[in-house]
């Protein structure tokens, strides 16, 4: 029926439309899927997973600030064999693309995890959150380190065919160097941009309104800053990008495109509106046919500076 | 659940700072059940950010019922709606009060704002089953009384009923219970939950608490809202699990 061609690639990787739901903010799908046609979707991307279980940070996790919130859920996540066994079953069954985030805590782990979940058909490619810290080596996020991101780049491409994404931490000089680490390594496109590091204070009590005392801000505040470093990635380097940041409405998304995203993720947004998947893949095809756009993927870079 | 357009009808002031507002929500309307909650989005622009979460105070045929304090931004755009405005509300989300089990008297405890979901509560209670009801508040007008059956008061400055707190009350009631089978249903502040927890699992008594922690979703996939098990063994979610937990499962 669609006018406009949606579907677009990453890499290899072929999807319906544009429209992807963010690590963290869809749990494993089956919640949201009460509120929205999950197949309509072009992907969805699970909640990082880690090779054992964990129970996430305690209590206060969460908190609301100026057009955002921050969080600190501490990547709490069923750990890949119970992942394998009681959530992938219902994710077939949703018949969108199955994005696996990996989150870990060692290079090994990420390999290991990546390893494992390869042989699950259903999962169509990877996306490795390298926010976390570098347990073994210091503590540190690879997500900060240059050659930890190349390692684990290098590494899971070695156990597994399917594509490859990075996700960048926004917290860091210069991301495009990172793209360049994660393209040169093979990777196959890069996520940007995970949360940016921020606090909030009770000024009565003096005391930090989340336990974990820092959190990760996401939500329309972040989205200025989102935009930049996928544009600073786009001017500097040819990986394909998926554009993350404070997304809300179907402008937001456009706007990600034309400054280099081939694909959005959308996060906080489906706290709010657990149907803003849908709601802005419609507002993007309405562009798209009121401005004469037969193929979405032309959006991408097509800034005019 | 669903995600519900719904006409705001009426608010009406119930004390100085308490309001009871009336929405026309049949779809939720159809499905709630007491000690239930809905996400309500206080604005149609983005700020606030989230949607903020209101116990369902009472529901009559096609129309909700909540009722809140001001507290700040968010309830204070609430305050202000007006008539025929349209309401964002998800819901009927969590699980409420379990009803269910041999007891002859349901006690309802609640303090300050943790009057609003006994309204709804009250109407599902088997008729044979007495209900009595201990308020707690800091002073008289914090004292909700609000559709509320058989009330016994305490206020911390005792400028009404009992001088104390309300848990207090409770305790210095419960032998006039000895010879009935009480379930406790409770909804507060969670220094009030936890005394209260203390005795009722100290006398085996089934105690039934709604709680509250900040949320962002309110249906499961923030995992923003965690509430530590009672065996200390990892988190409930209190939009999920709860917000009303038996008293042994949760540590408040
Ligand atoms: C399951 C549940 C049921 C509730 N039922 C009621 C009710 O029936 N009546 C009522 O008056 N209040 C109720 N609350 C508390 C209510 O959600 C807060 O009063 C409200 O969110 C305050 O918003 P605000 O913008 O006015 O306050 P602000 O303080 O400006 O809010 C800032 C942020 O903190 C959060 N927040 C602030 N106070 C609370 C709180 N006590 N609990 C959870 N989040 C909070 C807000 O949602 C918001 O994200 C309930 C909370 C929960 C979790
Ligand atoms: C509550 C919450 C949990 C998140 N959990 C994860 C996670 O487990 N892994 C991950 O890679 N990103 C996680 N994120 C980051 C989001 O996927 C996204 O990158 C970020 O929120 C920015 O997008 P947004 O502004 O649209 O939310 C989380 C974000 C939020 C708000
Ligand atoms: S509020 Fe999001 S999981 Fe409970």
């Amino acid at each position: 029926m669609s006018k406009v061609d949606l579907s677009i690639k990453i890499g290899p990787l072929e999807l319906k439309n544009p429209v992807l739901l963010a690590s963290g903010t869809v749990g494993y799908g089956n919640e949201i899927a009460n509120f929205t046609d999950l197949s309509k979707i072009g992907g969805i991307v699970t909640k990082s997973l880690s090779l054992k279980p964990r129970l996430g940070n305690p209590p206060q996790r969460i908190t609301e600030t100026p057009s955002g919130m921050l969080n600190a859920i501490g990547l709490a996540n069923v750990g890949v064999e119970e992942f394998i066994k009681t959530k992938i079953p219902f994710l077939k069954e949703v018949n969108s693309t199955l994005i696996c985030n990996i989150a870990a805590s060692s290079v090994e782990e990420y390999v290991e995890c990546t390893k494992i979940l390869t042989d699950e058909e259903s999962i169509k490619a990877f996306e490795i959150n390298v926010s976390c810290p570098n347990v073994k080596e210091g503590g540190l996020e690879f997500g900060n380190d240059l050659k930890a991101v190349g390692r684990i780049t290098a590494e899971t491409k070695k156990v597994t065919d399917k594509p490859i994404f990075i996700k960048l931490s926004p917290n860091v000089a210069r991301i495009s160097e990172f793209a360049k680490v994660v393209y040169s390594e093979g990777g196959d496109a890069v996520s940007a941009i995970n949360t940016l590091v921020g606090t909030s204070f009770n000024i009565w009590t003096k005391r930090p309104k989340i336990k974990n005392i820092t959190g990760g801000l996401s939500g329309p505040a972040i989205r200025p800053v989102a935009l930049a470093k996928v544009l600073e990635i786009s001017r500097n380097c040819p990986i394909p990008i998926i554009g993350i940041g404070g997304i809300l409405t179907w402008q937001d998304a456009i706007e990600f495109m034309i400054v280099g995203a081939t694909a959005f993720q959308i996060g906080t947004a489906n706290f709010i509106n657990p149907n803003s998947g849908l709601d802005i893949l419609k507002g993007i095809e309405e562009f798209c046919i009121q401005t004469n756009i037969t193929k979405i993927s032309d959006l991408t870079a097509s800034y005019q500076i | 659940m669903l995600i519900e357009k719904s006409k705001f009808i009426s608010n009406t002031s119930i004390t100085k700072n308490t309001y009871l507002i009336k929405v026309f929500s049949p779809s939720i309307a159809k499905t709630a059940k007491p000690g239930q909650f809905c996400n309500i989005k206080v604005s149609e622009n983005s700020f606030p950010l989230l949607r903020r979460p209101f116990s369902i105070c009472d529901v009559e045929g096609d129309y909700l019922y909540f009722m809140f304090d001001v507290h700040g931004e968010g309830t204070r755009l609430l305050r202000d709606k007006n008539e025929g405005e349209e309401l964002d509300i998800i819901g009927p989300l969590g699980i409420g009060f379990d009803l269910i089990g041999d007891y002859d008297t349901a006690i309802f405890i609640a303090g300050g704002l943790g009057s609003a979901p006994f309204p709804f509560l009250s109407k599902n209670i088997p008729a044979m089953i007495e209900i009595h009801s201990f308020i707690g508040g800091r002073s008289k007008e914090n004292v909700i009384e609000y559709k509320m059956k058989n009330v016994s008061a305490a206020t911390d400055d005792g400028s009404y009923g009992f001088q104390g707190n309300v848990v207090e009350l409770f305790i210095n009631k419960l032998t006039a219970y000895n010879t009935k089978k009480i379930r406790v249903f409770a909804c507060g502040p969670n220094p009030m939950l936890k005394a209260l927890q203390n005795v009722c699992n100290e006398k085996n008594i089934n105690c039934q608490l709604s709680v509250e922690t900040v949320m962002a979703c309110g249906f499961g996939i923030c995992q923003g809202c965690p509430i530590e098990k009672y065996n200390g063994d990892g988190y409930f979610l209190v939009c999920k699990d709860g917000p009303v937990f038996n008293s042994l499962a949760v540590k408040i």
